[in-house]
C-alpha cells in the first residue's frame, strides 16, 4: 500500500515535471529567450576562458 | 554461492566499453566544429541558440551548442536580468527524461575525468565522513555562483560576471581557454593572473581525477547537482531485482559515485553510467525508459 502510494506520488512528479519544463520552454521561446542565448554563445566570453 | 554466475559477468576488459563509445560520440557531436579548433574562431551558427545537455563551454572552438550552466549566468546576470524560462525549461526537460545519464554517458568532461582515473597512480576513496559533505558543495555552487550572485550582486555596470565560469570551471579552461589561446596569439598576450588561477583549478581537477574517480562530479559540478534534484524522478530509471541479488556488493564495490546500490539505486548521486549492471554476477541490475506502468524503476 505505502510502496503504491510512493509509486504513484513518483509518477505525479514524474509528469507535473514534465509539464512544467514544456511550459517553461514554451514561454521562454515565445519571449524570444533562445536568441538571447544565442547572442552570448556565438562570441567569445572572455570570462569563461579566463581572460576577463 | 557467487561464483556460480561468474559465466554471466559481461567481460569488457581489452575492448572499448559501451560507456566509452556513447561519451566519444557525444564529445564529437557537441564538439563537431572541428575546423575550429585549427582557426581559433568559435562557431557561430544557429545551433547555438539552444542548450546541450552536457558542461560544454560555449567558447570552445567545436561547440556548437549553448552551455546551459553560462547561458544561465548570462540571463539572471544579464543587462536584462530576468527568469531564465527557456534555459530553465530545457534544463527541467533533460532532467526529467534523463536525471543524470547525462553525466554518466553525454558529458565530455566526464570521460575526461574518465581516462584520468585510468592512469595507473594509486587511488584513494575518501571516508564517509568527508566524502558525504564535500558532495554537498556543488549544490551550493549551483545555488550561490551560478543564481545567488549573478541574480542578486550590484556592479557598476549592471552586469554581473558568470562567477562559476569566471572562477572556477574548468571545462571552460580545458575545451576553451587552452584551445583558444594556443591558436590565437592576440587573446595569449592578454592572459593574466585570472587564466593563471583557471589552469590552477583544471590541474586540481586533472590531478584529484586519478586519485578520486569523477572528483568534479562528486563535488562541484553545478550541472550534475541540477540533474541530480531529477534523478528520482525521470523517465529512465535504474531497477534492482531484489530476489536476483545474492548481496555480494560487487556493484558497490564497481560503482565510481561510491552509491550504495542495493540500498538507494536511483540515488541522487548516480550517474547512471551502467557499471554495476556490468559486474552484476546474476543480471538482477537493469535500467531503461519508464512510463510509469511497472514497478518504479522498471524499464518499460
Amino acid at each position: 500500500m505505502k510502496s503504491a502510494l510512493k509509486r504513484s506520488t513518483v509518477l505525479v512528479l514524474r509528469y507535473s515535471l514534465l509539464g512544467a519544463a514544456l511550459v517553461l520552454l514554451a514561454v521562454g521561446l515565445l519571449r524570444q529567450e533562445h536568441l538571447e542565448v544565442m547572442q552570448k554563445a556565438v562570441k567569445i566570453c572572455l570570462e569563461c576562458i579566463g581572460i576577463g | 554461492m557467487p561464483g556460480m554466475y561468474r559465466h554471466r559477468v559481461r567481460k569488457t576488459k581489452g575492448r572499448i566499453s559501451g560507456q566509452r563509445v556513447v561519451q566519444l560520440i557525444s564529445a564529437v557531436l557537441v564538439n563537431g566544429y572541428l575546423i575550429g579548433f585549427q582557426k581559433g574562431k568559435i562557431f557561430t551558427g544557429g545551433t547555438k541558440a539552444v542548450c546541450v545537455p552536457v558542461l560544454n563551454c560555449y567558447s570552445c572552438p567545436g561547440a556548437l551548442g549553448a552551455c546551459p550552466i553560462g547561458a544561465l549566468q548570462a540571463a539572471v546576470g544579464g543587462m536584462t536580468r530576468h527568469v531564465p524560462f527557456y534555459v530553465l525549461g530545457l534544463l527541467m526537460l533533460f532532467g526529467v527524461v534523463l536525471g543524470r545519464v547525462v553525466c554518466g554517458l553525454l558529458c565530455p568532461f566526464g570521460l575526461v575525468q574518465d581516462l584520468l582515473h585510468k592512469i595507473p597512480v594509486p587511488k584513494w576513496n575518501p571516508p564517509k565522513q568527508v566524502d558525504r559533505p564535500a558532495r554537498l558543495v556543488k549544490y551550493f555552487v549551483l545555488l550561490v555562483l551560478v543564481i545567488g550572485l549573478p541574480a542578486f550582486a550590484v556592479t557598476q555596470t549592471g552586469v554581473t560576471p558568470p562567477y562559476f565560469c569566471k572562477y572556477i570551471c574548468p571545462a571552460g579552461t580545458l575545451g576553451g581557454g587552452i584551445p583558444l589561446l594556443l591558436a590565437d596569439p592576440a587573446l595569449r598576450s592578454l592572459a593574466g593572473g585570472l587564466f593563471g588561477w583557471k589552469v590552477l583549478v583544471l590541474a586540481a581537477v586533472v590531478v584529484a581525477s586519478m586519485l578520486i574517480h569523477r572528483p568534479f562530479c562528486r563535488y562541484l559540478c553545478p550541472l550534475g547537482a541540477f540533474y541530480a534534484l531529477f534523478n528520482r524522478f525521470s523517465f529512465f530509471q535504474m531497477h534492482l531485482d531484489e530476489a536476483a541479488c545474492i548481496g555480494c556488493k560487487k556493484c558497490e564495490h564497481a560503482c565510481p559515485m561510491a552509491v550504495e546500490v542495493t540500498k538507494n539505486i536511483n540515488s541522487a548521486e548516480c550517474i547512471r553510467c551502467g557499471k554495476c549492471k556490468t559486474v552484476c554476477p546474476t543480471g538482477a541490475i537493469s535500467s531503461g525508459f519508464t512510463c510509469g506502468t511497472g514497478k518504479r524503476g522498471e524499464p518499460a
